[in-house]
């Protein structure tokens, strides 16, 4: 209700007119003109911090953990046994996990910067930045999937399902090649570029339109202003868990597809 | 009065993955009150289903901004 009220009262104004946030807020400029720009070096600040955090953690690790190395297991240990174990089986996740492990830790720190106060960016909402990390999840289940069944083998273990009539099977297997080989690393790209490309617009909206109604003069425009930035807050909350959840489900797909290519046939 | 179609349209196909984004928690918690110690398993599978209802919003919002 107060989304319909902010934007009624942002587009009453004739004079200076409120605009809303679009795609070119992720376009800052290069630092210096050196070419850099800010989410590149969000980017390599997050490997840095990812590798400082690691190394700290497990340094000293002994039996009884420290408050440091039990944070590191902790995840280590939310990765390895409710993702990994999980979709891929208790025989042959093990291979699997450091990559899984490097996968979700680098997305949830780039996602997390969305809401770090100062920083505030998502660097994944440029999507140039997802598609390295879909593609090597794609190479890493098809490889995977090629090492267990040879490629034939593998193409056929992905493509025709069992038990159907082989006259469906015409159908069947060019819809089966495109949802399991060709399809699949675009929804990784786009679920998780567009979960963070949304959640930053509605936060910059919310922020944004606040601030321009709180300058307004109006009275009634200001408390409006006011309850916008509550909603901002209470959608920094949901994003909160939204950037949790969409590093959680790009870890747990990449480890489904791995899982369903080593499978043994039945 | 100016804007883009395209929005409407991106209204619209969010009310699908709405109403199943719905069922499938109503689900998840109907299981895990009618079965507590499964709820690990149970939320595994829900947020899949999740993810793949959600995707196709996703893919059309991604679409919304290339069109226009």
């Amino acid at each position: 209700m107060s989304l319909t009220a902010t934007i009624a009262a942002a587009t009453i104004k004739a004079g200076d007119e409120f605009h809303a946030p679009s795609a070119g807020i992720f376009d800052l400029p290069s630092i210096a003109d050196s070419g850099i720009t800010k989410s590149m070096v969000l980017v390599t600040f997050s490997a840095v911090l990812i590798l400082g955090f690691m190394i700290a953690s497990s340094r000293k690790a002994s039996v009884v953990p420290g408050r440091l190395q039990f944070a590191g297991e902790m995840v280590y240990g939310f990765v390895r046994n409710t993702i990994a174990r999980e979709a891929i089986g208790s025989e042959k996740f093990m291979k699997f996990v450091p990559f899984l492990f490097s996968l979700f830790l680098f997305i949830i720190v780039n996602n997390y910067y969305g809401i770090i106060p100062l920083v505030q960016l998502p660097s994944f909402g440029r999507i140039g930045y997802i598609v390295p990390l879909a593609a090597l999840a794609w190479l890493v289940f098809i490889g995977a999937g090629i090492k267990k069944h040879g490629f034939f083998g593998f193409l056929k273990h992905a493509t025709v399902p069992h038990g159907v009539p082989s006259w469906i099977l015409v159908l069947l297997v060019p819809l089966e090649f495109l949802s399991n080989i060709i399809v699949r690393p675009f929804t990784l790209t786009l679920r998780l570029f567009g979960n963070m490309f949304a959640g930053h617009l509605l936060l910059a909206l919310f922020a944004g339109g606040g601030a321009f109604l709180l300058q307004d003069g109006n009275i009634v425009h200001g408390g409006v202003g006011i309850l916008a930035f509550v909603m901002g807050i209470a959608v920094s909350f949901l994003e909160l868990i939204v950037m949790f959840l969409q590093a959680y489900v790009f870890t747990l797909l990449a480890a489904m597809y791995i899982g369903e290519a080593i499978a043994d046939e039945h | 009065m100016t804007g883009s179609l395209n929005l409407i349209g991106l209204g619209l196909s969010a009310i699908g993955p709405g109403v199943a984004i719905g069922l499938i928690f109503a689900a998840l918690i109907g299981g895990i009150a009618r079965q507590p110690e499964a709820a690990g398993t149970l939320f595994g599978r829900a947020i899949l289903g999740f993810v793949l209802a959600e995707a196709l919003f996703i893919i059309t919002l991604a679409i919304a901004f290339v069109l226009k």
